[in-house]
């Protein structure tokens, strides 16, 4: 059992080095290869997302154990301008930064349970699990 | 910052991604590529992703840059060895590459090229 870790969002590298900490933490837990690439593609969706939308940020990463199965809980937070329309954010197609309007959207659909939390002003969270099968 | 080698066969230029890139070798990379087809004449490009574990909305859109790019340079490009489990999930992140050709491996985009610029004359 690994206790759970944070992680800084401050520059690209970083952004990497939270792949690659996703990718060794999915593979440990025994996801399948197909969920630890969604899992690790959604991470890099939503830490960039932060990077680029709030200047940087940090990721909780945690395995989740003691249940019927074992899950994967990745915590984004950031202290950037927040979303004031979260419904619409989450709208297929729908960017700011003059992106493809993915990250948000795409990043739910490879996950199994996804969270946004954000307000103008106090920044956004976003949480996303996805389960062993 | 990674700098990816870029590999000239004849007329093809090959480009094997063996490194997580961060988004900035990334746009490094497209630059990098542009300037050498220009400076080689080359007429084809092959992208190998067999190595990469990952491939986002960011380098996604690379791939459809590259190949709008050099397609203005009169270049084609093939991305080859694309892994399942990535295919399923840039599907499901809702990328469908359009723009793109792929091909299965190496070889078989080395065939693709020939083939295009058979037809095209």
């Amino acid at each position: 059992m690994s206790a759970p870790r944070e992680l800084p969002i401050a520059t690209n590298g970083d952004v990497v080095v939270v792949r690659q900490q996703v990718r060794g933490l999915a593979a440990e837990m025994g996801l399948s290869l197909v969920d630890q690439t969604k899992i690790v593609t959604a991470a890099s969706e939503l830490a960039r997302n932060a990077l680029v939308h709030a200047g940087g940020g940090r990721v909780l990463i945690e395995v989740l154990e003691g249940g019927r199965r074992p899950g994967l809980r990745l915590v984004f937070t950031d202290e950037g301008p927040g979303i004031p329309d979260v419904e619409q954010a989450l709208t297929e197609g729908w960017s700011t930064a003059g992106g493809l309007g993915l990250g948000l959207t795409g990043s739910r659909r490879l996950v199994d349970e996804f969270d946004l939390v954000s307000a103008p002003g106090e920044g956004t969270r976003v949480t996303v699990t996805k389960w062993a099968r | 910052m990674e700098r990816v080698p870029i590999l000239k066969l004849g007329d093809i230029l090959i480009v094997s991604i063996q490194v997580d890139l961060d988004d900035q070798s990334v746009l490094a990379l497209q630059e990098d590529l542009a300037d050498t087809v220009v400076s080689s004449g080359a007429r084809g490009v092959i992208i190998d992703i067999t190595a990469v574990e990952i491939v986002d909305s960011f380098i996604g859109r690379m791939f459809s840059t590259i190949a709008a790019m050099t397609r203005m340079l009169d270049a084609e490009t093939v991305v080859v060895g694309m892994r399942p489990a990535v295919a399923i999930t840039l599907v499901e992140l809702g990328l469908s590459l359009g723009g793109v050709r792929t091909a299965l491996n190496l070889e078989k985009g080395v065939a693709m090229l020939q083939h295009v610029r058979g037809t095209a004359g």
